[in-house]
Formats: structure tokens, C-alpha cells, sequence
């Protein structure tokens, strides 16, 4: 039997042990964080300072105003046209670009190239995209339009080619073996398993591409954004609070509308 | 004319140096039931597999005569392989129709050969291929279950839908890869016999890999029995004696 019992052990002291390597850094990262506080010169001074500031900002937005409801008008229906534009020929154009991207139906060489084209739709922010298009086209809707379609192919052409590379293989080789072409294949074997997350991705983009298209004004691509900063630069912000109080409608009213998108197609 | 498949020296490797096949020669004729059993990992899935080109033979002849002329499968490309496809028919062991079609949708695609991408998105089919599907389904019994979606039915209903897909091709072989596996025994049984029952039919062949010994000598015309790539028994099924099945699978305590 004393075979069995080792000689016992002193039970240790503590469960775990720290690691003096994640103190360290820790530490680094807490004083680090101190110095950025003192380098940029934030003190309570300047926020309690920052705050009646606030008060005041706030303050003159109120009564909002109400006069100038054509140039909100014209701004806001600018901005829903750019976005339901843009997310239509966007979501158009991803179609094509994610099946090609799929790593389960293409050959390499295409998905390295179409998957780049992505990466690089994706990389830049609306707004980046917004002042390189205004420089390329020149102001106005059309620039904001070409920015939200390069940000709906970096967004929705990377989930459906993802989706894609999820799909059952099994379906799709029953398609095949019954001669089916190629695209024959893609429209019964491979569309029916995606479609519903497709229509998912589209309309999640749609509410983005809202939201998007209310800023991309600013840098002059169109839209509401270029009547919210005139108002901000004349120091109207009873202006700003009725342009601002709209945009969260608009974007709230989208929200409904494309849920009730979503039921319609039973996702 | 009767379809005729002669295959000969087929052998298929997925790592060279490993063969999985090695050298199968089959000649089937006519209209009757073949069951090719045999151990898990001998290659029959992968024997099917090649003759539809879902798996690439790496040497051999495949050649099917039937009255749309003779073709080596193992030979075609492009067009060529996919008019081949159109004449072959197979059933799959998890069915694989595709779940987010009707019934109805799930048949039509066995004529995705013969219909233009632009139809075929349009849902557009011949109407005598529309009127043959409902034929068929009324053969098979799921006559009401037309416009339900796939993943709505049972397994042995998928199944028989797998099956009316493979015919709705008008097939001239049909091929089925371990249809039961995946069923109780009843309905397997029944799978079984509306297989058999459809190729005497249409009068083609029809070929079944199967794991069930008892089932394949019930429904089965001829025996193949397959052990480690090769073909050791090809008979009729009343000559399938206890000492061949202990060739084919190995060790005897299976056996009652």
C-alpha cells in the first residue's frame, strides 16, 4: 500500500502564480497611459472648463430652428437617395465580386486578386474614400455615391464570399454530378444556401450606408453633411440641433424599415 | 439500345503510391441491380465517385455505351464531361439535396443540363420536364410535399426525393452511393426496392454500394464484392457463401 501514498507534499500556498512578465507590462501600459493624459494637456481644469462650454453649446440650440426646412429637406432626401443608390448598384456589384473570392468554388489566383480588391475597398474609411472621389469627380452626390459603393463591396463582398466558403459542399456536388453548368450550379447549388445571410448583409448595409451618407457631405460629397457643417461654421446651432434631431430620425425610421425587409425574406 | 458499361484497369490514387483502387475490370449490361459491397475504405465510393468524375480516375477506361452514343467517362472535359453527367443518375448517402429548395425545385435541378443559366434563374423548365416531376412524385408518394422546402422532410422522404431527382435526368445508369446507410431498416428496405424497381423500369442499370449484406442480397441482381482496392467475388447473390464474406470483410465473428 505505501506505494500507492506517496510521501505527501505540502499543499502550495497559492492556486496561481503571478507572472512577472504581465506585471511589467501592466505597469508600462498604466504609465503610459499617464503620460499621454499630461502630454495632451487634459486637467480637470480644462474639463470642468470643456463642460460649461457644453452648457452653453447646448443652451443656444434651443428653441430649435425651424425656418430653414427646404435646405433640410433637400440635404436629407439627398442623403437617403445617395444611400439607397449606393447600397443597391453596391450590393449589385458584391454579388459578383464575393463568389469570385470564395476559396471553395475559384482557383487560386482568383481569390488572391479578388480578395485584395476587397481588402483595399475596405481599407479606407467613407470619408477618406469621400475626399479622394471629390477630388476625382468633383463636389456633390455623385463622389458620395462612388465613396458608400467602394465601402458596401469592402463590407458585404467580404461576408458573402465568407458565406460562400461556409456552404455545404455535399449540395453542391449533387447539382454537378447532374451535368449542370457551371453557373447552373452557382444558381441551384450555392445561391439557395446563402441567399437569406446575403439579404441579411444587404440590408445591415443599407443602415450603414445611411449613416454614411449623412457625413460624407462634409468633405462636400453630397448630402445632408454640407448643410450641418455651414451650420456649425455660422454658429447656428439651433440649425445643427434640428439637422442632428432629424438625422437620428431618418436613421432610427431606416432601422424599422429594414426589419421589416428582414421579415419579409423569413430570416 | 441497352446501356452498357465496361470498366477497365480503373485504378485511382489520392496519394501517389497509396492506390485506393488497383485495377478494377466490371462489365454490366442491361437493366438489373448491382450491389458492390465491402468494407469501409476499399474504394467503392470512390469506384462510383469516378464513374461521374466527382473523383478523377488516375488510370483506366470507363466506357458507356447507351443510345446517345459510346463515351470513355474517364476521358471527357468540359462540355463533353457534362453531357456525359447528364446521363448518369446518383443517389446520395445523406441524400444532399439542396435543404433551401422546394421539392418541386429540388427534381427540376436533375434537368440543369439541359436548361440555359438564364431559364434556370427564371425557374423557366420545359413543360413536359414540370409534368414528368409530378409524375415522379406521385411514384415515390410525396405527391402533397411538392412546394414544402427539403429540410421539411424526413430522412427515407429526402431520400425518395434523391432518388426522382436522379431519374428526373432520364438517366441511362443510375448510381447509388450507400443509400441506406443513413435509414431505419424499414424504410431502407423500401429505398432498396423502389431502386429496383425504377431501373426495371427505365430499364437501366443501376449500381448500389451498400454496407447491409442481408439487403443487398434480398433486392440485388449481381454481387460484387470489393476487399482492399481489388474485386474478389462477382457473382449472383445466392452463391455468396459465409466463407467469401469472410474474405471480403475478414475475421469470422460477425458472422452468425
Amino acid at each position: 500500500m505505501a506505494a500507492l501514498n506517496p510521501p505527501q507534499l505540502p499543499p502550495p500556498s497559492q492556486a496561481f502564480t503571478a507572472s512577472g512578465w504581465q506585471r511589467m507590462l501592466l505597469l508600462a501600459a498604466g504609465l503610459y497611459v499617464l503620460y499621454a493624459f499630461s502630454n495632451m494637456g487634459i486637467s480637470w481644469e480644462r474639463f470642468t472648463q470643456g463642460l460649461s462650454h457644453g452648457a452653453n453649446f447646448i443652451a443656444r440650440m434651443f428653441p430649435p430652428d425651424l425656418s430653414k426646412l427646404d435646405i433640410l429637406a433637400k440635404g436629407l432626401l439627398e442623403s437617403m437617395q445617395m444611400a439607397v443608390l449606393a447600397s443597391a448598384l453596391g450590393v449589385l456589384i458584391s454579388l459578383p465580386i464575393g463568389l469570385c473570392a470564395a476559396r471553395n468554388l475559384m482557383p487560386v489566383p482568383a481569390t488572391m486578386f479578388f480578395r485584395g480588391l476587397i481588402a483595399v475597398c475596405r481599407s479606407l474609411h467613407p470619408v477618406i474614400m469621400a475626399i479622394l472621389f471629390v477630388k476625382a469627380v468633383g463636389f456633390g452626390a455623385l463622389a458620395g455615391i462612388l465613396a458608400l459603393i467602394v465601402a458596401t463591396i469592402g463590407f458585404v463582398g467580404k461576408l458573402f464570399a465568407d458565406a460562400i466558403e461556409e456552404i455545404s459542399i455535399k449540395q453542391v456536388e449533387a447539382v454537378r454530378a447532374t451535368g449542370a453548368s457551371f453557373m447552373n450550379v452557382i444558381l441551384f447549388g450555392v445561391l439557395p444556401q446563402v441567399l437569406s445571410r446575403f439579404v441579411g448583409f444587404a440590408t445591415y448595409q443599407l443602415d450603414s450606408n445611411l449613416r454614411n451618407s449623412t457625413m460624407v457631405g462634409i468633405v462636400g460629397a453630397g448630402g445632408i453633411g454640407g448643410a450641418l457643417f455651414a451650420a456649425f461654421q455660422r454658429f447656428e446651432f439651433d440649425f445643427v440641433f434640428t439637422i442632428l434631431a432629424s438625422i437620428v430620425s431618418i436613421i432610427v425610421l431606416g432601422e424599422l424599415l429594414t426589419n421589416l425587409l428582414k421579415k419579409g425574406f423569413r430570416l | 439500345m441497352e446501356t452498357s458499361l465496361h470498366i477497365k484497369g480503373l485504378t485511382k490514387s489520392y496519394q501517389t503510391g497509396k492506390p485506393v483502387l488497383k485495377g478494377i475490370d466490371l462489365h454490366i449490361q442491361g437493366s438489373g441491380m448491382t450491389a458492390i459491397i465491402g468494407p469501409s475504405g476499399t474504394g467503392k465510393s470512390t469506384l462510383l465517385r469516378c464513374l461521374n468524375r466527382l473523383v478523377e480516375p488516375t488510370t483506366g477506361s470507363l466506357v458507356l455505351s447507351s443510345s446517345e452514343g459510346q463515351v470513355d467517362l474517364a476521358l471527357v472535359k468540359g462540355r463533353q464531361l457534362r453531357m456525359a453527367r447528364r446521363q448518369i443518375g446518383m443517389v446520395f448517402q445523406e441524400y444532399n439535396l439542396v435543404e433551401r429548395l422546394t421539392v418541386m425545385e429540388n427534381l427540376l435541378t436533375g434537368r440543369l443540363g439541359y436548361v440555359s443559366s438564364w431559364n434556370a434563374w427564371r425557374r423557366k423548365f420545359e413543360p413536359t420536364d414540370i409534368a414528368y416531376a409530378f409524375e415522379l412524385l406521385a411514384e415515390v408518394g410525396l405527391s402533397e410535399f411538392a412546394n414544402q422546402r427539403a429540410d421539411a422532410l424526413s430522412g427515407g422522404q429526402r431520400q425518395r426525393v434523391g432518388i426522382a431527382r436522379a431519374l428526373m435526368q432520364r438517366p441511362r445508369l443510375l448510381l447509388a452511393d450507400e443509400p441506406t446507410s443513413s435509414l431505419d431498416p424499414k424504410t431502407s428496405a423500401e429505398i432498396m426496392q423502389l431502386l429496383k424497381d425504377q431501373g426495371e423500369r427505365h430499364r437501366i442499370p443501376v449500381i448500389v454500394n451498400i454496407h447491409d449484406v442481408d439487403l443487398a442480397k434480398r433486392f440485388a441482381d449481381r454481387i460484387v464484392g470489393m476487399t482492399g482496392g481489388h474485386v474478389v467475388y462477382d457473382n449472383q447473390p445466392e452463391n455468396l457463401e459465409s466463407s467469401m464474406l469472410q474474405k471480403i470483410y475478414g475475421g469470422q465473428s460477425w458472422l452468425h
